[in-house]
């Protein structure tokens, strides 16, 4: 059975962290407990070790990936029989074998190559050991070492300081120098100094604090029950999902409560007449925030087609400056990573967020009785200079009201 | 005798029989359910693709060859043949001991193996019970810990050409006409489509084959599909595409079939006439409304990758399931329940599902196509070979066709072979193997294969690939 390998939850203060190093790969065998892959953030390198004895079934993230707290880093196959880590090793094997290795005489015996991976490895002077097999039960394919070739390449042009780089001795595919407390410095991606920088406005400038709610999601999951098919065959497609009505919902409560919907202009207090509802939307390069302009006036189909376009295109690193400018009101689903429960920060100069997380199954108490009820705790940020503390409530009621009664959406009640 | 099992599998195709067997080889208690019964009251094992598909479609395919050969190709040998015919009759009768032989076979292997064979029609009920209604129409209820349900598929039927005992057909009976129709129409050309077709065409029929859609053979590789078309053509089946049927009227003992082309209406006269538009998976009366298993928005069995359904413990395979609609696929998918229900972690690798096509030449087929491969925009090196330079085809007087490999620019692993020739369905099993040990393109060309053999072509156009294959120029590398 697949399981996911997640970032670890990060320390608080620490926004991201970046995938250093995989110490298994994709086939290899591991044990519980072992150590699989390392996440370094600016305070501290983390270690992801193996829930069970399995195989490392997938890498989602990369070396040198950036990652957020908990999120999905691989996959996981407990129970199952793969590899074994003979090519892999770390350097301290390799070194040691260095001056005595017959590149033909070792290979031979331990790993089975295919015919042009033979011939590859010997024409290159590679010890099979360093090369990484992806091949069935171990074996090294062509593939595998072009691969092994190609970053072997891109490492040295790289990292030229390296100590243990010399000219005949393999060098493994590893971003981070082995050795002791070893460190390594990456400059920030401009996406990540101008995201560091407004999350850092956001909270100085503001008087930012957050109220909660919880919403039973159950209503809006029998709506989609039902009617998922026909809407996904009505709509060309479009697949139902829980954005577009929490998208509407909010829409409808931003008309209610226009200081929610408002930004703040130097001195002066600005009330939007229409809603243009970001939707943030988490990429490899960090968090971005496109905008459905004129959300109010979205259909539900509209809504989730256009939220499906951002997400390629925040992938594919295609969204324009104007589509992640302009927002009045931001939704932020943590829930997807598994965050129960966060306080989101201001999208600046906007004075109110909204938080959605991860739908949890809770026993709650209805009439009297218990109840086992499928639950998102829902949190509001908001810019007490602008909003008063019973309008922020208030306003989140509503959403939960909304959410809880999906026909008052349509109804506008 | 108990009514309880560790395994209940229903249905007695390839995908059933084969996962009933090897249930009960890792020691499961398996019964097995089959509804097809003969007319004399006797169980009929082995399913779509024993009794009216894979394995009778071939023995015609094959007598049908043979007369071909005789009539065509046998004094190019020097051997003189007067006038060869066809006796339908035995030609029939060979057919129908193969198969009474191979589902004796898979009867003489369920006793081998310990599995209790069941004669009636299964229904899941809820919490694993299998009610199943024998042909007096008692019902009796089983219990299971794991069920896997492999009740296959079965033809398509459209409005505009309604089945009609004596004159439009399905594939089953295509099988089974007891003379050679004068003029045969056949509405889809799909695989049973030319399969069929093919069969009466050789043995003298007049052969139209009416398509709907504007591209031949759309799935396969399509270099492969327009050398096909062009073989087809050359055998005499008349292939109309972008074609679609609007009726049928039967007088006067033929049948009228109307359909619309590119150029407008158009009229067809035929004796007899095969709807081969596709097959639709067999799941009425199967599910009761409680059972837990649910279908996909296509009518499939829903299952994950290990054929596993909603339910822990209930496995679906084969035709009723997502996937290729072959009896291996089938299969594999069957041993990958049974195991799975042992506590094995099988898995099948649905990168490496071989297709063929058994006409002549055969067509066949494993991995990405050029035209998937550009899709996706993945960067490839192609090579390919003829068997009009290879020895052993000229030897056996079967030239055409060629095969062709498609391996990634860069790591130059095999990501597609596509063959069409002579023998093709059983060289393709050469490429299905080395795909599954990521074979590159080089590997295949640095391997020994035996002279002379229609094999050497896959290796010619393994070298080919990398612009060195000896016995046939080598072309510059296109993009």
């Amino acid at each position: 059975m697949s399981t996911e390998i997640k970032a670890p939850t990060f320390p608080e203060s620490v926004a991201d962290g970046t995938v250093a190093t995989w110490h298994k790969q994709p086939g290899e065998q591991v044990a519980r407990d072992e150590l699989i892959v390392d996440i370094e953030t600016d305070k501290v390198v983390l270690e992801v070790v193996a829930p069970d004895d399995g195989v490392v079934e997938e890498i989602i993230k990369n070396e040198g990936d950036v990652v957020l707290s908990g999120e999905v880093i691989g996959k996981f196959k407990a129970g199952a029989t793969g590899s074994s880590a003979k090519a892999t090793e770390s350097k301290p094997e390799s070194s040691s074998e260095k001056a005595t290795a017959d590149e033909s005489g070792v290979a031979s015996s331990d790993i089975i190559m295919s015919p042009a991976a033979k011939k590859l490895v010997e024409e290159n002077g590679l010890n099979p050991k360093d090369v990484n097999a992806t091949g069935k039960d171990g074996r090294l394919t062509k593939e595998d070492v072009v691969n092994h070739l190609e970053s072997k390449k891109s490492v040295a042009q790289s990292a030229p300081a390296e100590k243990t780089a010399q000219a005949s001795e393999p060098v493994p595919a590893a971003n981070i120098p082995q050795g002791e407390r070893a460190e390594k410095r990456v400059p920030m991606t401009r996406l990540r100094a101008s995201i560091a920088r407004r999350l850092l406005d956001a909270s100085q400038s503001t008087a930012m604090l957050t109220t909660f709610n919880e919403v039973n999601m159950k209503p809006l999951m029998e709506l989609r029950k039902q009617y998922k098919d026909l809407f996904e065959k009505t709509h060309n497609g479009t697949k139902l999902g829980f954005m577009s009505l929490f998208v509407k919902a909010a829409a409808e409560a931003l008309k209610r409560f226009p200081a929610v919907n408002a930004s703040i202009d130097g001195d002066d207090i600005v009330y939007h007449g229409y809603q243009d509802i970001g939707v943030a939307v988490s990429t490899e390069k960090g968090l971005v925030v496109p905008i459905l302009r004129d959300a109010d006036m979205m259909s539900l189909a509209t809504i989730e087609g256009t939220i499906k376009q951002f997400g390629q295109k925040a992938k594919d690193g295609k969204l324009t400056i104007e589509e992640m400018t302009g927002g009045t009101f931001t939704i932020s689903n943590g829930g997807v990573f598994g965050s129960l429960m966060s306080t989101p920060i201001l999208n600046p100069p906007q004075t109110a967020i909204l938080g959605m997380h991860k739908i949890q199954e809770r026993p709650m108490a209805v009439n009297g009785e218990v109840v086992i009820l499928p639950m998102m705790y829902l949190a509001l940020s908001y810019d007490h200079r602008m909003i008063d503390g019973k309008e922020a409530v208030q306003f989140l009621v509503t959403i939960k009201e909304l959410i809880e009664d999906p026909a008052r959406i349509l109804l506008e009640i | 005798m108990s009514n309880k099992y560790d395994v209940i599998v229903i249905g007695a195709g390839p995908g059933g029989y084969v996962a009933a067997i090897r249930c009960a080889q890792l020691g499961l208690k398996t019964a097995c359910v089959e509804k097809w019964t003969s007319d004399a009251g006797k169980q009929v094992l082995g399913g779509t693709c024993l009794n009216v598909g894979c394995i009778p479609s071939k023995a015609l395919l094959e007598s049908s060859h043979k007369f071909e050969e005789a009539k065509h190709e046998l004094d190019q040998h020097g051997i003189q043949v007067e006038n060869p015919a066809i006796d339908v009759a035995k030609m029939m009768e060979r057919k129908d001991t193969i198969v009474k032989n191979l589902t004796g076979g898979i009867a003489s292997l369920f006793k081998a193996n310990g599995v209790t064979s069941i004669q009636g029609t299964g229904r899941l009920l809820a919490g694993k019970q299998v009610e199943v209604t024998d042909t007096k129409g008692d019902t009796t209820v089983y219990e299971a810990d794991n069920v896997i349900l492999a009740t296959g598929s079965k033809p398509v039927e459209i409005p505009p050409a309604p089945i009609t005992e004596g004159y439009i057909v399905d594939s089953t009976g295509a099988l089974e006409f007891d003379e050679v129709p004068k003029r045969l129409g056949v509405i889809g050309a799909g695989v049973i489509g030319l399969e069929l077709g093919s069969v009466w065409a050789r043995l003298g029929s007049e052969v139209t084959v009416i398509e709907a859609q504007d591209t031949f053979l759309s799935l396969v590789d399509q270099q492969i599909a327009k050398e096909a078309l062009k073989q087809f053509k050359k055998q005499g089946l008349d292939i109309k595409l972008k074609a679609m049927v609007t009726g049928t009227d039967i007088k006067r003992g033929l049948i009228n079939v109307s359909y619309k082309d590119s150029k407008g209406a158009q009229e067809l006269k035929v004796d007899k006439l095969i709807v081969g538009v596709g097959r639709s998976p067999v799941t009425d009366g199967l599910l009761a409304p409680d059972s837990g298993v649910n279908l996909d928005e296509r009518g499939f069995i829903f299952v994950d990758e290990h054929c596993q359904t909603d339910v822990p413990g209930i496995y679906a395979v084969g035709d009723v399931v997502r996937g290729p609609m072959l009896a291996h696929k089938g299969m594999e998918e069957g041993v990958m329940a049974a195991e799975r229900i042992a506590g094995q972690k099988t898995q099948v690798n649905y990168e490496c599902v071989p297709g063929v096509i058994y006409t002549h030449p055969e067509i066949a087929w494993v991995g990405q196509s050029e035209e998937q491969l550009k899709a996706d925009g993945v960067d490839y090196n192609v090579g390919i070979c003829p068997f009009a330079a290879n020895g052993r085809a000229m030897a056996a007087n079967n030239t055409a066709g060629m095969v062709k490999v498609l391996a990634d620019s860069k790591t130059d692993r095999v990501l597609g072979v596509h063959i069409i020739g002579q023998n093709a369905s059983e060289l393709i099993t050469q490429a299905v193997i080395a795909m599954e040990f990521g074979s590159s393109a080089e590997d295949l060309g640095l391997t020994m294969f035996a002279h002379p053999t229609l094999s050497e072509t896959f290796h010619e156009a393994a070298l080919a690939v990398g612009g060195h294959a000896i016995h046939i120029a080598n072309k510059k590398k296109r993009k």
